[in-house]
């Protein structure tokens, strides 16, 4: 039915296979459409928030999403600024994953604010001294920068690639692409950094507190370099599961190596600096708040056990894993790291939010507890539909791996 | 950043003392506080973590068993931090500031855009996120009760105590309008000083040697809330209680210092009835 708007040269499922695979992503997109619709309709009371956890489900969604969608800002430096010319075979991949994470996240900012029609004022009343204005910032612009990136690889569309003006501009957007990788690296750099930094300079919550460099307080730079450690393995995991699910090859080897071993270098530096970061915290900041290590997790379900897991098994084991060339090229093994890696820094994020508000200042304050709502869930779960609907309307309708004709010759029977 | 005066030092700092001796844990200066500020309230007030009490009492206790346990109560008003306040600069639409005459942490209520970092920021949870429409029940003639001075805020925005800013302000129009240039210490109070039937609370400014609280910020016995992480509150409070003054921050074993100055109990304030003897 839909076969002159496939691509040239490669097998797809039939539309009715398609259509069937969307459903349960559309299922889930409409649970979310509701729940936002009662959030802004009725207000954030449909939320298990409260005053004690400002921040919940959405913001670790929102930094989870936003820190595995770093893939497509760090794979567009690797590919147009260093020159790694095996990455053109996936920065396509890393590009719309970078979208679909940056714009699922921005719906849901819209979301979680409590008055949504006033979004403008970050903009308009700007305080320069917030973390959370700079986020906000550079994630709209970033955005912007995705969407133009982004804009090449929908004109390859074969429909639209027949339009001779599309066509040029197209190839033209594809001509200046450096430029808007560098802006992207840049843009991303400072929000990735000043999302670590929200919670680095909550100075009154020792937890989460950090010092620092300047004005960036430590976790702006391992925000950065987490993020960059993890988005290609995201990248990576979002490719092997196109590839299962269409059962071919995709992208060549070497494309997936050369990410993954990168990764490897930047998560083996980043679990040196973090052990470092935690071991300054414990001597630092949780003493001189006259407070220690085990006191954060007297109350309530998060234990030490959290750290151990975001540290070694979530840190170090992938890190050991990646960097071991024979581990790396098992396929197991691999996609068995990269996981590890991607919830180790979701385990990071989760702990700067929930934890951090989890845990109470004030000594004769107590411990609350939070569960998510079904509104939660299902907001948080639309932005997983969205991400599987886009990218795979984008798999079917766009040449998305370069070499996919190439790795799988159609044999005419 | 505006200067009070030629001096480059603020003008005033207005502040608070509270005398936990003296507190019974009526909840007097609540009622006060959230019928004086439009405080809305909703029909089951007993989700304490989705309620808005802009000055909430804590009940806090020594932890040991009958019959040594003692009980204490501790109002909690926002604590006006007096040095980089962790909520003003992470605000993302400058909807909060501290005014630099008078060191008031006010909350710009129409220009808030909800996200509720600021309450993510302070550690005394002194903020407040108005998850429900604003509800006074005409039943229970709530609204008749409302003040016109002050403006009710609307679902979605966060709110605190602003130490009364409206009787500030009157208080200035008032001395415009007679021809002076300065306030009394009793011409503005906050509603809970004037409410605290065991006058436990006392407010004035910090930087006015005249002013009561000025006096007993310094006394051995007065200490702030979570003083060590650098805030700087201009809400003191007193106690005589060690255990008490303990439980006012964090302490590392061996780190707490007990008041070894007992000249208090010779001093004229300490012989009110409701303080425990030391």
């Amino acid at each position: 039915m839909d076969s002159p708007l496939l691509p040239h040269g490669v097998k797809r499922c039939s539309t009715w296979a398609f259509f069937f695979w969307t459903l349960p992503w559309l299922a889930l997109l409409a649970w979310g459409g509701l729940s936002a619709f009662l959030c802004l309709w009725k207000g954030l009371n449909q939320t298990n928030m409260s005053n004690v956890f400002a921040f919940a489900l959405w913001i670790v969604f929102d930094l989870a999403v936003i820190a595995l969608g770093a893939g497509a800002f760090f794979t567009g430096f690797l590919t147009y600024i260093i020159g790694k010319k095996e990455l053109k075979n996936i920065i396509n991949t890393a590009v719309i994953i970078g979208f679909i994470c940056y714009s699922g996240a921005m719906a849901m900012l819209g979301i979680d604010i409590g008055q949504p029609i006033r979004g403008w004022f970050i903009f308009w009343h700007a305080n320069i001294h917030s973390m959370l204005v700079e986020v906000s910032f550079c994630i709209t612009c970033y955005l912007m920068v995705l969407a133009i990136e982004f804009i090449p690889i929908i004109l390859e569309n074969r429909k639209l690639e027949e339009i001779k003006e599309l066509r040029l501009f197209g190839h033209n957007l594809h001509e200046v692409m450096a430029v808007f990788a560098a802006t992207g690296t840049f843009l991303s750099f400072f929000h990735q950094g000043s999302l670590g930094g929200m919670f680095g300079v909550m100075y009154a919550r020792p937890f989460a507190a950090r010092e620092g460099f300047y004005i960036w307080p430590w976790t702006f730079f391992l925000f950065v370099l987490s993020a960059i450690a993890c988005g290609p393995c995201f990248t990576i995991l979002c490719t092997k599961l196109t590839e299962f699910f269409s059962r071919k090859k995709l992208v060549p080897d070497s494309a997936i190596q050369l990410l993954a071993k990168i990764s490897a270098w930047l998560l083996s530096l980043y679990m040196v600096l973090k052990i470092i970061d935690y071991l300054g915290w414990m001597y630092g900041v949780v003493p001189r708040a006259g407070l220690t290590f085990e006191s954060f997790f007297r109350q309530g379900p998060y234990g030490v056990w959290m750290v151990v897991c975001e540290m070694i098994f979530c840190g170090i084991l992938p890190a050991v894993i990646l960097m071991t060339p024979k581990a790396r090229q098992h396929q197991g093994w691999l996609i068995f790291a990269c996981l590890l890696n991607c919830t180790g820094i979701v385990l990071n994020r989760f702990l700067f939010i929930i934890v951090t508000l989890a845990i109470p200042v004030m000594p004769f304050d107590r411990f609350w507890s939070y569960l998510p709502t079904w509104q939660e869930w299902g907001i948080g779960l639309a932005v997983v539909g969205y991400g599987f609907l886009l990218f795979s309307a984008a798999y079917r309708y766009l040449p998305l791996f370069p070499k996919e004709r190439e790795l799988n010759p159609i044999t005419e029977s | 950043m505006k200067k009070g005066n030629d001096s480059g030092k603020p003008k005033h700092k207005y502040g608070m003392v509270i005398d936990l001796d003296k507190c019974t844990g009526c909840g007097t200066c609540m009622v006060a506080c959230a019928a004086e500020n439009n405080v809305s309230v909703r029909p089951d007030q007993s989700d304490k973590e989705r309620t808005i009490t802009w000055m909430r009492l804590y009940k806090i206790t020594n932890g040991k068993a009958f019959p040594d346990t003692e009980v204490s109560y501790f109002p909690r008003p926002c604590m006006h931090c007096d040095h980089h306040p962790p909520c003003v600069s992470v605000c993302v639409a400058t909807a909060t500031k501290i005014d630099f005459n008078t060191g008031i942490v006010s909350q710009i209520y129409t220009r808030c855009i909800g996200c509720r970092y600021c309450q993510a920021a302070c550690p005394y949870g002194a903020r407040y996120f108005n998850w429900w429409d604003a509800y006074f029940p005409k039943k229970k003639g709530l609204d008749r009760y409302l003040t016109p001075q002050v403006s009710p805020r609307m679902r979605g925005v966060v709110e605190k105590c602003t130490f009364c800013h409206q009787r500030l302000m009157q208080a200035k129009n008032q001395a415009y309008a007679e021809d002076r240039r300065e306030i009394e210490e009793d011409e503005y109070q906050t509603a809970c000083t004037e409410a605290c039937p065991a006058q436990a609370i006392t407010f004035g400014d910090l930087n006015n040697p005249e002013h009561k609280v000025s006096k007993l910020k310094d006394h051995p016995f007065a200490f702030r809330l979570l003083e060590r992480i650098g805030t700087e509150p201009k809400v003191y409070y007193l106690s005589s209680r060690g255990w008490v003054r303990r439980l006012g921050d964090n302490f590392l074993p061996g780190e707490y210092e007990p008041v070894v100055n007992q000249t208090w109990m010779e001093e004229e304030w300490s012989t009110k009835p409701g303080r425990d003897t030391f």
